[in-house]
């Protein structure tokens, strides 16, 4: 197994709990629309993610990750 | 003009369709706008005219009930005769009377402070604070449920923005610990959360912030100021922690009664931010009959404990008379002057508003976004100038509009 899908296993192992809807999880996933989070629930999650990895993603950050797929990469950025 | 009916036209209000949408089915039921109302006539800090029905104000920052101060209304009527209406004109350049010198002196007395700055409002003074104090490569460092004028800060500046979980001091360590130890940070508190009326454990704040380098701590105090502490400096004088907040931002429209914002710090350059801090710069300062009214009361609020008392008195009345009618309340003990009963959902919220409203009393109305975890709130602030009696009257009310809608049995 690469990093980076151990990456994107743990993060949808995260996702988990937030995806109330049982949306199939892929790269291309996004989080406003197909998981239709608010922004209450992408606060909560980003702290589980920072927390299960050790890191900070600032919400400048959070700016730019619209996908699951970019959350990953950057992720594994962030773990470099 | 274009024709503005057409709604189904895509343009750039097209984003706020599911708002209007929402609202629309809502005021459609019948309940009056809980975002439209008028007062007709302001009788004393608690008591107003509604629609030609006299109501009992419980929804105002109006803590210490300073707005209709004889000596206050008198300051400010002087230097309207003296001074004139307005100053047009910023602080830097023709916009620094007599009166905002006197202001900032007042403020510098009540605080123990070298230094203070006044802005034109709270709002403006955490915008321009913390946006310019964190700039490129550092960070602030702030709660989860922060004020909206402390993320415009955030969001005006250049830092990085790093959020921890409300009033979670592990959480807050955790982050300080993740961040390079040489980048410069300014971590953000709030010594109450206006929305449950919840306080910040600052003595272990402050302490897991002390374990990390390069860190300075900015308190805002908007609904702490005039309430708590010996010299009713705020949450933070309470708790002990005096000597370890670099900066207090505080607002003159809660317990001082009337508008405008500040920041008073010990910070030997504090003075240059009147320079580099865009807020207060490009903006025009308060009229002198504010900064006056605000003085006045300053000076009066450093000698108001009995007011304080009188206060305390009426937060913990009221806040054990709904949780024994069963209302679930925002914090399990009464911690501030604002006591926020949590509902269900919308339909509830504005059922109950609106009931409270017939019987002749005022609350705030909070929705998400303002609120936390999506929560429709009943906000209750209280005021040292509400009476015995008029205390009964509020608890009597919201038994009777929740019975009558169902929130309580």
């Amino acid at each position: 197994m690469t990093d980076r899908s151990a990456i994107f296993d743990s993060v949808a192992t995260q996702i988990e709990p937030f995806n109330k809807k049982g949306v199939d999880l892929t790269e291309a996933t996004t989080f406003a629309g197909d998981l239709e989070w608010d922004s209450l629930t992408v606060m909560d999650f980003v702290a589980a993610i920072e927390d299960e990895f050790d890191i900070i993603i600032t919400m400048n950050m959070q700016a730019e990750i619209e996908t699951v797929g970019h959350l990953v990469d950057a992720v594994a950025k962030l773990k470099g | 003009m274009t024709d503005a009916t057409a709604t189904e036209t895509r343009d750039l209000f097209s984003k706020f369709d599911p708002l209007i949408n929402e609202r629309e089915a809502l005021l459609a039921t019948g309940v009056r706008d809980p975002y439209a109302i008028v007062m007709d006539q302001v009788l004393s800090p608690t008591r107003a005219i509604i629609k030609g029905k006299e109501t009992i104000l419980l929804g105002t920052y109006n803590y210490m009930g300073m707005t209709f101060d004889p000596e206050v209304v008198e300051a400010g009527k002087k230097a309207l005769d003296e001074f004139g209406a307005g100053t047009t004109g910023s602080r830097v350049l023709n916009g620094t009377y007599q009166g905002h010198k006197e202001v900032e002196d007042a403020l510098k007395e009540f605080y123990g402070t070298s230094g203070a700055m006044v802005f034109s409002t709270g709002y403006q003074a955490n915008l321009g604070i913390i946006s310019t104090l964190a700039g490129k490569g550092d960070y602030v460092v702030l709660d989860a449920d922060s004020h909206a004028s402390i993320y415009d800060g955030c969001g005006l500046g250049n830092a990085e923005i790093v959020r921890f979980r409300h009033n979670s001091v592990e959480d807050l360590d955790k982050r300080l610990g993740r961040l390079p130890a040489d980048a410069l940070k300014l971590v953000v508190l709030e010594g109450v959360y206006s929305m449950l009326g919840d306080v910040a454990p600052l003595p272990e704040m402050v302490a897991a912030i002390r374990k990390h380098p390069n860190c300075m701590i900015l308190c805002d105090e908007a609904h702490g100021m005039g309430f708590f502490g010996p010299n009713g400096r705020g949450a933070y004088e309470e708790q002990g922690v005096e000597g370890e907040i670099d900066f207090v931002v505080g607002t003159f429209s809660k317990s001082v009664g009337t508008v405008g914002g500040f920041c008073v710090s010990n910070h030997p350059k504090f003075e240059i931010l009147r320079l580099v801090c865009r807020p207060y710069v490009f903006t025009a300062s308060l009229p002198p009959s504010v900064v006056a009214t605000a003085a006045t009361s300053i000076r009066k609020l450093m000698h108001a404990g009995e007011k304080r008392a009188h206060l305390w008195k009426n937060s913990q009345r009221l806040h054990k008379g709904l949780s024994d009618l069963g209302f679930k309340l925002g914090s399990a003990t009464p911690q501030s002057a604002i006591i926020a009963v949590i509902l269900t959902d919308q339909m509830q919220a504005v059922a109950m508003w609106q009931t409270l409203l017939e019987l002749g009393l005022y609350v705030n109305m909070a929705r998400p976004p303002a609120t936390p975890a999506g929560t429709f709130l009943l906000r209750c602030s209280l005021c040292a100038e509400h009476s015995d009696d008029q205390v009964t009257q509020i608890i009597g009310m919201f038994e009777a509009a929740g019975k009558a809608t169902g929130a309580i049995t």
